[in-house]
């Protein structure tokens, strides 16, 4: 009931915990058996190890959280040795995100995990709101992420699924941009560029001064943008952004994603995506769903 | 590490702002000096880190100061209520085999150290303690720590109770000669025991988000090699002395 084929993706339900939320697994394979996710987006690659932004890199927020890690991650090839063999235990699918400083960051992290089976297919990190250089900047301009997409897609060997930025005027010009330039699927959203300050300090309380908001505060915003994306373009969509519970998911899936992502609820509570797996086939029927395929895109019929 | 539905025993103040709160696990987890415990809380996003106090057959205390909204909301939590709690979390302080222990604690960085110096007294290591706290409202535990057996000695910021100062200044006062220390509070009291001690554990306090080593949000750089990190969380909140660059 709850199996869907997804360009790359053959999930065996449609709930995986989002890139830089889950690390590469490790924590939460001790706590349970990861071959229960239909997939994991796993935590972004860059060219080089990269330590991030200095600390506090977190801030609490009504419904919500702030974050700039920075994108820390030990880089493609250390990736590539210690942590896909580690993966490759688990009967699941492999989202791996890409993230870089330039174009060429992005094609030669891709160059690098195009010959590791474990990786199911690409997630393009052109929305990352913490870092200077890459992420958010690719992401605001659709002749930009066309581009990227354009490269990425050229030296790819497994298909490519974009992660866009909501921080944009307009979602959807990005979303038709990326598909015309040969996007397999798209991934939305990333967070929102949020900001809290001290009362003490009157300074900002995250050290890199901005941070991208996730929660179920940013969760209306998602399902907007996936509804609005879902009218104008024809390649799946993965919904993501404030998802806490099974009724969540279908919201999304009524919206028109395909499958989702849990981000930051992985924090609050380490077992959420198996609880999600297990409610929504009887969430599903609630709502008079026989199959995943019923309720995506329901809202539009 | 456990998810646990902990009912609260009590929950007392025991010290200006600072609250005592007993909590029974539906089932018992084997908890050690250092770690610490993270608590939902109604209306609040974010769990709350808190390091655990002292362990008993089938309960176990925090200690925590009343600093913000979510401590506040702790502070309120009655007798009887269900907290929903990740427990136990990040490496403890090993009870190495010592003749001696010096035990220094500032603030809120006191709770951890009862744990780890009733460890000691059980083992028969002769333990000194030197507290630190702003002023004579804001102490606590001075009695707790004697009745274990430890030599307790206090400094307090204000010099309304103890030496007038810091802990180093407490220890200079009482001409302290003991080299290995057991650790924890403010980080401007733990960079001073780093440049000032080489041998024992300091614990770190950092904001968290997950708790568990998948966030990223509370980690630290080596001495070192400035390749290598930490997460407080994880490979913390408890490092030998001398392992964590305070610059970051």
């Amino acid at each position: 009931m709850l199996e869907i084929k997804l360009p790359g993706l053959d999930l065996k339900n449609p709930v995986m915990p989002a890139s830089g939320c889950f690390g590469f697994g490790r924590e939460y394979a001790e706590l349970y058996d990861l071959s229960i996710l239909g997939g994991i987006a796993i935590k972004s690659a860059t060219l080089e190890s990269r330590f991030g932004n200095p600390t506090p890199r977190i801030a609490e927020t009504p419904s919500g959280m702030l974050n700039a890690i920075g994108l820390q991650n030990p880089g493609v090839d250390k990736i590539i040795e210690t942590e896909l063999p580690f993966l490759k235990q688990y009967d699941t699918q492999i989202l791996a995100n890409v993230a870089g400083a330039t174009e060429e960051d992005y094609i030669e992290v891709i160059k690098r995990l195009n010959d590791c089976p474990e990786v199911h297919a690409y997630e393009l990190n052109i929305s990352c709101p913490n870092v200077k250089h890459g992420g958010i900047g690719l992401g605001s301009d659709p002749k930009l992420a066309a581009n990227i997409t354009r490269m990425a897609k050229e030296v790819a060997t497994k298909p490519v699924w974009v992660k866009l930025s909501p921080n944009v005027t307009n979602i959807v010009e990005i979303a038709k941009a990326v598909e015309a330039a040969g996007a397999d699927g798209v991934v939305l959203i990333n967070t929102l560029v949020g900001m809290r300050l001290d009362l003490h300090t009157a300074k900002p309380i995250i050290a890199n001064t901005t941070g991208g908001l996730s929660g179920p505060a940013i969760k209306p915003i998602a399902i907007r943008m996936v509804y609005q994306v879902y009218q104008a373009i024809n390649i799946p969509i993965i919904g993501v952004g404030g998802i806490t519970c099974a009724q969540d998911v279908l919201e999304f899936l009524y919206a028109g994603a395909s499958a989702v992502q849990v981000g930051m609820y992985n924090f609050i509570d380490p077992y959420i995506c198996p609880k999600i797996i297990e409610e929504l086939p009887a969430v599903l029927k609630k709502y008079g769903c026989d199959s995943l395929q019923d309720a995506i895109g329901r809202s539009h019929r | 590490m456990i998810s646990s539905k902990d009912a609260v025993l009590g929950n007392v103040e025991i010290a200006k702002d600072t609250y005592e709160m007993i909590l029974r696990p539906t089932k018992m987890p084997n908890i050690l000096p250092g770690q610490f415990v993270n608590i939902q809380l109604d209306g609040f996003m974010l769990r709350r880190p808190i390091s655990v106090s002292s362990v008993y057959h089938n309960t176990y205390k925090i200690i925590y100061k009343v600093v913000g909204e979510g401590t506040k909301a702790l502070s309120k939590v009655k007798r009887g209520q269900i907290l929903d709690v990740l427990e136990p979390l990040g490496t403890p302080f090993p009870i190495d085999e010592l003749e001696e222990v010096l035990i220094i604690g500032g603030g809120v960085g006191v709770p951890p150290l009862y744990e780890v110096a009733r460890q000691f007294c059980d083992k028969n290591t002769k333990v000194t303690v030197v507290l630190g706290f702003n002023d004579k409202d804001s102490m606590f535990y001075e009695e707790d720590f004697k009745i274990l057996g430890c030599d307790v000695y206090i400094a307090t910021m204000d010099g309304s109770y103890g030496t007038k100062g810091t802990v180093l200044d407490a220890i200079a006062a009482h001409d302290i000669h003991i080299d290995t220390i057991y650790s924890c509070g403010p980080m401007r009291m733990l960079e001073a025991l780093n440049q000032t001690y080489s041998k024992g554990y300091l614990s770190f306090e950092a904001r968290m988000a997950c708790g568990i080593g998948a966030c990223m949000g509370c980690v630290c750089k080596d001495s070192k090699d400035k390749q290598l990190y930490y997460r407080i969380c994880k490979e913390g909140p408890v490092f030998p002395i001398g392992k964590v660059d305070f610059t970051c």
